[in-house]
């Protein structure tokens, strides 16, 4: 007779389900100024205890403090808030419109608009961006590329610059640093690692940064890139935003119970980095450093995001039905926006009258620019790109069966 | 030159013309490749352009995308095509459709070489022929050589190709030809006109199919290894088979194979991968759709057979030159 009580099987659950408060304690939060800033060319070894931290800069007064605040103007920051805010009107705009059923699906990226924008200001022309479907603040952020533009794909309209082929928000801006978006999860992350090898193959400077959410750890193509940006020295920053939820699963059924994400990383090798996500300031100041890092030739890092998937997965997702209604109010990390803004304000560089002119300003962009794009169709309307054109980029040049193909449906 | 030499020469050539082109895989490098397909090329172009890679296949195709999408030329190892199943997805979802979903603003002008096919005692993953698997797939190529002429001039192809190339390589014919007959010595690729292969830059071009044996009873449409079966299968029978080698799987040269049914009235596919759902019903399908009134007898297939690659049972599973000729009767005699 054994020993032993019977086995039991795991399976971890949020604190927080629909009717109950979640325990925000499991994530281990560092007050603001207290992570140590390593210098660029720290062994990954010695970055075990800062993946198992949290590098945040703005504390509770919105001051900036501690190593890792970075010595940057305020124009660079007035214009992060602006790309936040912008990003998050165009978030509810796009949501309304999808309602409206003049898109067909969207995604928002709700409290998360810091990471890509702040991140992007970090990098350079001609670094590639290797983005989820969650990184729109990757091309907010820029000035360049037209807002009717992207209202275009999301409706799929004769406008769209990839021609109807894939579903709302999976963009393609080559020319902007944004590589292609899949709705296959996580092969993006060794891609952007293949990437970054061929830039040092061939002698290059240019880095790639590499994204992923919670969830998609999981995934092997995670454990992929890990490998192979270690055992190459890759320049590539590992961005994995921890948002707590993959649709409905909680980040501790993706791995996360009593550990970190950051924590992979220096398992396999890579400096790794566990930041407030929530902070502009943190956000900028970690991916300065990382790639910096990259571009020095010293190697890969790896950065966990911690923040919160405020919104609904998708226009398809209903939260209600698996968290609290109002688990965002009691995230304690807060509001990336609240918080710059209220920085800001405390250095006399921004007001309340300038943000909520500005937050007008924006709405009045974003009405213009879906009211333009709404001139080039919808997917409703019937105003797409042609049928003749799905047959066209299957191949570089168009085979014989897709021109028979082609035929057929056009009745030739 | 041996296929393996063939192989090796392509790409030898390939990295001397393109600095963009870089070879990598697992034991690729230093060592030259389980199969020596590879021997020598990190010693004279550096550990920069032809390197070893971890043993991850998802890893080896999805950083390939990611260096063609940069603008580089990946021509990638998977050590056998048995072990490709890890990258799928990348292949699939990723390669295939990388021009297609950005309506060209990104592409990945990648080859994956994979060693194939039995009839070397390689039991169930060292024997596969997954074809079927890739020329289903939407925006790929699927290729396959049968002598070392045709191996070097249609990788070359490959890799200056701008689509995603799946480059099939039947290990039973790195060596020399192999007909079936595993109880008669194997000949070295020496003694035959193809293994005649030029040292410089030259292509065999895709979509273009081989008449390998011209005959006038029937026409055979096989590719790999089953084209030497299929040529002993037509001499052992006396039957005047045509064989068409079709070379490039898919997309393919269409009019070659519809003019020999046209001529011959009567068709035999050939293969060594499991029959139903593999690329036999695609070629049998084709040929029903164009030569329908041409026809003097139903369309035969010889293919393995729906089970997993046994070892013991090589031969029994192998189909072999007295399998393809029985089927040649059939037809000769419907």
């Amino acid at each position: 007779m054994s020993q032993h009580q019977p086995l039991r099987l795991h399976v971890p659950e949020p604190t927080g389900r629909p009717g109950h408060a979640t325990d925000f304690s499991y994530l281990h939060l560092s007050p603001a100024g207290q992570a140590r800033r390593p210098p660029v060319d720290v062994a990954p070894a010695d970055t075990s205890d800062l993946a198992y931290a949290l590098v945040r800069v703005l504390d509770d007064q919105g001051r900036a403090v501690g190593p890792w605040a970075p010595q940057v103007d305020l124009a660079l920051l007035r214009r992060g808030l602006r790309a936040m805010m912008k990003t998050r009107v165009y978030d509810a705009r796009m949501l309304i419109a999808q309602r409206q059923k003049k898109i067909s699906f969207y995604m928002q990226c709700l409290g998360e608009e810091a990471i890509a924008t702040a991140h992007a200001l970090a990098l350079q022309p001609g670094d590639m961006c290797f983005p989820t479907y969650r990184q729109q603040g990757l091309l907010l952020v820029r000035d360049d590329i037209d807002l009717v533009e992207m209202i275009c794909q999301l409706m799929s309209n004769e406008r769209d610059p990839i021609k109807g082929r894939q579903l709302p928000v999976l963009y393609s801006y080559k020319r902007a640093g944004f590589f292609t978006i899949s709705g296959n999860l996580a092969t993006q992350f060794i891609q952007a690692v293949g990437w970054a090898m061929a830039s040092a193959i061939k002698g290059d400077t240019k880095i790639a940064s590499a994204w992923i959410g919670d969830g998609s750890t999981a995934e092997s193509d995670f454990h992929t890139a890990l490998t192979f940006a270690h055992v190459y020295r890759a320049p590539v920053i590992l961005n994995v935003v921890n948002n707590q939820w993959a649709i409905s699963s909680f980040q501790a059924i993706a791995g996360g119970e009593a550990t970190t994400f950051a924590a992979r990383g220096v398992g396999c090798g890579i400096a790794s980095l566990r930041v407030d996500g929530n902070d502009f300031l943190a956000v900028y100041a970690a991916s300065c450093w990382a790639a910096e890092r990259a571009r020095s030739n010293l190697g890969p890092t790896l950065i966990e995001w911690v923040s919160y998937r405020a919104g609904a997965h998708s226009t398809s997702d209903d939260p209600s039905r698996y968290r609290p209604a109002d688990d965002w109010a009691h995230f304690p990390l807060g509001d990336p926006i609240a918080r710059l803004k209220a920085h800001l304000i405390a250095l006399g560089a921004w007001t309340e009258a300038e943000h909520e002119a500005t937050q007008k300003e924006l709405e009045a962009q974003l009405a213009a620019a879906q009211k333009e794009a709404e001139r080039y169709g919808m997917l409703t309307d019937g105003h797409i790109p042609s049928a003749a054109s799905m047959f066209e980029d299957v191949y570089k040049e168009l085979p014989e069966h897709l021109r028979r193909q082609r035929q057929e449906l056009l009745g030739a | 030159m041996t296929m393996i030499q063939a192989l090796r020469s392509a790409m030898d050539v390939m990295l001397a013309r393109d600095d963009n082109v870089i070879v990598y895989g697992q034991d690729v490098g230093y060592f030259g490749g389980v199969f020596r397909c590879t021997e020598g090329l990190q010693a004279k172009y550096g550990s920069s352009r032809v390197f070893d890679a971890p043993i991850s296949e998802g890893g080896i195709v999805g950083s390939a995308i990611g260096m063609g999408a940069y603008g580089l030329r990946p021509v990638v190892e998977v050590q056998f095509a048995d072990y490709f199943y890890p990258a799928y997805d990348q292949i699939v979802s990723e390669a295939a459709r990388l021009r297609y979903r950005s309506a060209g603003d990104f592409s990945a002008p990648i080859t994956i070489r994979m060693p194939c096919g039995g009839g070397i005692y390689g039991g169930q993953t060292h024997s596969q022929s997954p074809e079927a698997l890739f020329t289903h797939v939407c925006g790929i190529r699927t290729v396959m050589p049968s002598n070392p002429y045709d191996a070097k001039g249609l990788l070359i192809a490959c890799i200056e190709n701008d689509d995603p190339v799946i480059f099939l390589e039947p290990k039973r014919l790195y060596n020399g030809p192999f007909d079936g007959h595993h109880e008669k010595p194997v000949v070295p690729w020496s003694s035959h006109p193809t293994s005649e292969v030029p040292e410089g830059h030259y292509t065999v071009p895709l979509e273009s199919a081989a008449v390998f044996r011209a005959g006038r009873d029937l026409t055979v449409l096989t590719y790999g290894t089953m084209v030497w079966v299929s040529e002993c299968a037509a001499r052992e029978s006396g039957i005047d088979a045509e064989i068409i080698d079709l070379r490039s799987l898919w997309p393919l040269d269409l009019p070659t194979l519809v003019d020999s049914v046209k001529k011959t009235g009567r068709c035999v596919v050939v293969h060594e991968a499991t029959r139903t759902s593999g690329f036999g019903a695609e070629l049998a399908a084709l040929v029903q759709e164009h030569c329908f009134y041409h026809l003097e007898a139903p369309i035969e297939r010889v293919a393995g057979w729906d089970t997993p690659y046994p070892h013991a049972q090589e031969w029994a599973y192998f189909p072999g030159p007295d399998r393809v000729a029985r089927a040649m009767r059939r037809v000769m005699e419907a």
